[in-house]
């Protein structure tokens, strides 16, 4: 919780307390908690005893578990899948345990996703650091001491993490690929400005991170094979390789080998931000920064957000009054749990002294679920053949309708008299004309299009007009009236269409 | 002054209407092509009063001068968004004129064909052209009459029903006598017998029959259509009533009547083919009337409608960069499209990107929005087509659907069973903010609900379109 938080939380009902010295960190001091209207308690036991909510960063201890009591609801990281005994502790007192690291990743959820919050601070953090190692610029240089080429940054994994460290790598001025087995995610690495390192490989095999919650599911071996291949060429001209490359439930893969770090540059660095999970590096050592003895920096610390508590601790708090907003809808300060919201339901790991992890998969899908249909660019070959095949099937339409057509009229013309077919002829080439004609009329102009057709449609005047002299009074009397209708029709119509193409202006 | 001048003259006139039809391609053209289609009527009727029609020329004259001070007080009254009345009543008109001029050339054919030979040399005018023609061209000239008179007949009711309906005075929906298309079939070939009959004998009394049952015919079929499918039923009348030209062209021998009906009738199909198209349906369903049933089940709709007030349309209008609106028929009833207008100027005076996105069905009309947006003073080259803007919706801020529901509705494109699937729609829920104003919550004409206003970046705006941006107008800065 920020000072700023707890305002907002305030105006959804609730009363704020916090630890004292929690934020001191993250530079907010209890002063600033208590212009911001919280309470400050002296110790966790009593915050724990004096609320309905915790929210707190990392998973309880077991000391902390049993503090929870009946109908408390407490809100923090769990990793629910490696604290299995901790859960059933916190199911049997009643609690409501939601993990923020379980919160589905569907768009609506987003904003409290605070995985991805923090992954973004990772990324970040991941090219300081490098920088922080790296003894030389990370942008070009033409200097009167000299040119300074500029730094070359590999980014491995564009999840959250990856994409932050390609945006702080190119803002930094290094040139920057990046690479992840998940095609789909090539234009989000180049919308970064960085560029995206190609495998040469069956799209077909290609996994697809979609079925899997956004994440990259393991690759086939012949996939890495080629994948490490391509990394080993590109190794020695890499001066700072940044690997964020994690599957669910598993270790992360080792995709930087030792031969790799051994041909690269001394003086260049690996940050691994999969350190946790025996990291992407094989050389990497959790929580510790290593030189090798070619002279390249391994970091592999795990705590990247803790190195930037202030920006952390503002993200988290945001996230958790996000859930906070999402569990009290009324906003009335009472808490309305509400296991059939998707977003609730999946983050919840135990409520009303059940386990409930793991959560059934959510309705809606993942973000990046849509696997983009990769069109094919036709090479030149295919489109000329789509073009001849769509050619000849437009002659042969035009060749049969024009047999047909053809047909029909030399039929006619076997039976009718010559006078009849000069009319026709005439006939059918103003329908003719009228089909090539009309095509051509803009879509915006239809309705005055149908006005003047309406007005010129009054030409059966002509017929009346000729009529109306000859015969008897029957004949007079209807020829007169169909003369004043059409006249109605000539005279509205082409006003109307007048009218109208007037007020068509340009801007 | 003999026939040769008035052939002439019809030559000129048929050239004028065809570069009348084409200059319609561009807005400033168009401008331009009213004026041939005015020159080539006056040369058409001025050729044929002192050519072949020369008779009672004065009572033609004076009667020509009535309709059209009619005509004059009807086309400067009528407001834009009842144009598609309009344009129905006119089309009732041609049919009906081209009823009595088949059953005029019906009266003297019998007329002329009871002479002897002395007196049919005697003979002036359209009696005089009759009197030539043999044996298989009197046949021919009855089937081209009869044929004239069917079409006319079916216009004319046609037209009728579709102007009751669009003008409000006859029930929109779907209405089908009992025995629904048997009575149209059983009228249809009561037609074709009369045809026969007719052909044969020559009589009144199986034209008489065979028009009763056109006009049947004509009635029963419109009624049938609802409000959505009007597009349609307009352009198709608008068909109609050229062919009905054509027929009676062919029976009275005037090319110059032959090239219009064809042109009308050519525009009419090209436009009912372009409105069927957009909306995915062919042209016999429409015309049979009705929306199928849905092929399956339809994919249930999840989440709810989140309604707005105007202050937060209004932020987000301030906020966005870009804006498409979407307007449909529902901005035509409620008389909204210069509340629209203004808004438009509000946005783009602030340098904000501010386009429309038609569809080509949307209102009662082909082309019904632009002619609104038009007369609103909207500037033609920032309403944009489907096809045009279609790619757009994703870079865009803002959208605004105004009175459209079918066209803007994502289960054309993502349920397969929806009556509606296929039909190409405004991508506008790609937009990253959609706004709905809408009168209330329930679905539009085809029934199907609209999984639009269910998604989570969709806000409803509930009200009448015109009191809705009236309270929205003073709050843009």
């Amino acid at each position: 919780m920020t000072p700023d938080s707890a305002v907002q939380l305030q105006k959804l009902g609730h009363d704020c307390l916090i630890e004292s010295g929690a934020g001191v960190a993250a530079g907010f001091s209890d002063d600033a908690y208590k212009a911001a209207g919280v309470k400050v308690v002296k110790t966790a036991a009593a915050l724990f005893k004096g609320s309905d909510v915790v929210a707190k960063v990392r998973p309880p201890t077991d000391t902390e578990a049993k503090r929870l009591t009946d109908g408390q609801t407490l809100i923090s990281f769990f990793y629910p899948g490696a604290n299995e005994k901790l859960m059933d502790l916190a199911a049997s007192k009643g609690a409501t345990v939601i993990a923020m690291d379980m919160v589905p990743r569907i768009s609506r959820a987003q904003k409290m996703d605070a995985l991805s919050s923090m992954a973004n601070i990772a990324g970040y953090r991941a090219v300081i650091e490098a920088g922080n190692n790296f003894g030389r610029f990370f942008t070009g240089q033409v200097t009167a001491a000299g040119k300074v080429p500029p730094a070359k940054v590999l980014v491995v994994g564009a999840g959250v993490a990856g994409l932050a460290a390609i945006g702080t790598a190119t803002s930094l001025g290094a040139i920057t690929y990046a690479f992840d087995v998940r095609p789909e995610v090539a234009e989000q690495i180049e919308s970064m400005g960085a560029e995206f390192v190609f495998l040469e490989f069956d799209a077909s095999e290609l996994p697809d991170g979609a079925a899997t919650g956004g994440y990259a599911p393991p690759s086939s071996p012949e996939f890495q094979a080629k994948q490490l291949e391509k990394f080993r060429e590109l190794a020695p001209d890499i001066d700072i390789v940044i690997t964020t490359a994690l599957i669910p439930n598993r270790a992360a893969p080792i995709l930087w080998t030792k031969d790799m770090v051994e041909a690269m540059k001394p003086g260049s660095v690996i940050v691994d931000l999969a350190a946790e999970r025996g990291g992407n590096c094989e050389l990497t050592v959790a929580d510790e920064k290593v030189v090798t003895d070619n002279g390249v920096t391994i970091i592999g610390y795990t705590d990247f957000p803790s190195r930037m508590a202030a920006q952390s601790s503002t993200l988290y708090a945001t996230n958790v009054r996000h859930m906070m907003a999402d569990l009290t809808p009324e906003k009335d300060g009472v808490i309305n749990h509400d296991m059939k919201d998707d977003v609730i339901r999946g983050a919840t790991v135990t409520h009303a002294k059940e386990v409930t992890f793991p959560p059934p998969p959510p309705k809606v899908q993942a973000i990046a679920a849509k696997p983009k249909e990769k069109v094919k660019e036709p090479t030149a070959e295919e489109k000329r053949a789509a073009e001849l095949a769509a050619f000849k099937q437009q002659t042969r339409n035009q060749v049969t309708l024009l047999a047909v057509g053809g047909a029909l009229v030399l039929g006619v013309g076997l039976v009718a008299p010559a006078s009849f077919m000069q009319h026709f002829i005439v006939f059918v080439l103003a329908v003719f004309v009228g089909f090539q004609v009309i095509w051509g009329v803009a879509h915006s102009l239809h309705t005055p299009l149908m006005a003047i057709t309406n007005a010129i449609s009054s030409i059966i005047i002509l017929g009346a007009l000729m009529q109306i002299g000859s015969g008897s009074f029957l004949v007079i009397l209807l020829a007169a009236l169909s003369v004043f209708m059409a006249g109605i029709n000539i005279f509205g119509g082409f006003l109307v269409t007048r009218r109208m193409l007037a007020m068509f202006q340009k801007s | 002054m003999e026939f040769g001048f008035t052939t002439a003259a019809y030559v000129v006139a048929a050239v004028l209407f065809i570069l009348s039809l084409g200059g319609l391609s561009g807005q400033e053209s168009a401008k331009r092509a009213v004026w041939y289609g005015i020159v080539g009527m006056g040369l058409a009727v001025f050729a044929t009063l002192i050519g072949p029609g020369s008779g009672l020329w004065l009572a033609s004259v004076v009667l020509i001068a009535l309709g059209g001070a009619i005509g004059y007080q009807l086309a400067t009254r009528v407001q834009m968004t009842q144009m598609p009345e309009l344009v129905a009543a006119m089309h009732s008109l041609v049919g009906l004129a081209a009823v009595f001029v088949g059953f005029i050339a019906h009266i003297e054919l019998g007329r002329v064909l009871a002479m002897d030979d002395t007196a049919r040399k005697s003979l002036e005018g359209f009696a005089a052209l009759l009197a030539k023609k043999d044996g298989i061209e009197v046949s021919i000239l009855r089937v081209e009459l009869f044929l004239g008179v069917f079409i006319g007949a079916v216009t004319f009711t046609g037209s009728v029903i579709a102007y009751g309906k669009l003008a409000g005075k006859v029930d929109s929906a779907a209405k089908k006598l009992p025995g629904g298309h048997m009575l149209n079939a059983a009228a249809a070939a009561i037609s074709v017998l009369c045809l026969i009959w007719y052909f044969n004998t020559g009589g009144f009394l199986p034209l008489f029959l065979m028009t009763l049952a056109a006009l049947f015919i004509g009635y029963h079929l419109i009624m049938g259509i609802g409000g959505a499918d009007m597009p349609v039923v307009v352009s198709m009348l608008n068909s109609y009533s050229g062919w009905a030209a054509a027929a009676i062209g062919f029976s009275l021998g005037n090319d110059l009547l032959i090239v219009v009906g064809a042109l009308v009738g050519s525009s009419g199909a090209i436009l009912s083919y372009i409105m069927c198209k957009a909306m995915n349906r062919s042209f016999v369903s429409v015309i049979l009337g009705g929306f199928g049933g849905p092929a399956g089940e339809q994919m249930a709709v999840e989440g709810e409608q989140v309604a707005i007030e105007a202050e937060g349309v209004a932020t987000a209008l301030n906020e966005a960069d870009s804006v498409i609106i979407i307007p449909g028929y529902g901005m035509a009833v409620a008389q909204a499209q210069q509340g629209v207008a203004e808004l438009v100027r509000k946005l783009r005076a602030k340098g904000k990107n501010v386009r429309f996105a038609i569809h080509p069905v949307a209102g009662r009309l082909p082309g019904h929005m632009n002619v609104l947006l038009a007369e609103a003073r909207v500037p033609y080259d920032i309403v944009m087509e489907m096809d045009e803007i279609n790619d757009d919706f994703p870079d865009t801020d803002v959208a605004i659907v105004i009175g459209s529901n079918d066209i803007v509705n994502p289960a054309a494109q993502d349920d397969p069973n929806s009556p509606i699937a296929g039909m190409p729609v405004l991508e506008c829920w790609k937009a990253k903010q959609v706004f709905v104003s809408k009168r209330g919550q329930g679905t539009g004409y085809s029934g199907i609900e609209n999984p639009l206003f269910f998604k989570e970046n969709t806000r409803m705006f509930y009200g009448d379109a015109k009191a809705s941006l009236d309270k929205l107008l003073p709050m843009i800065e």
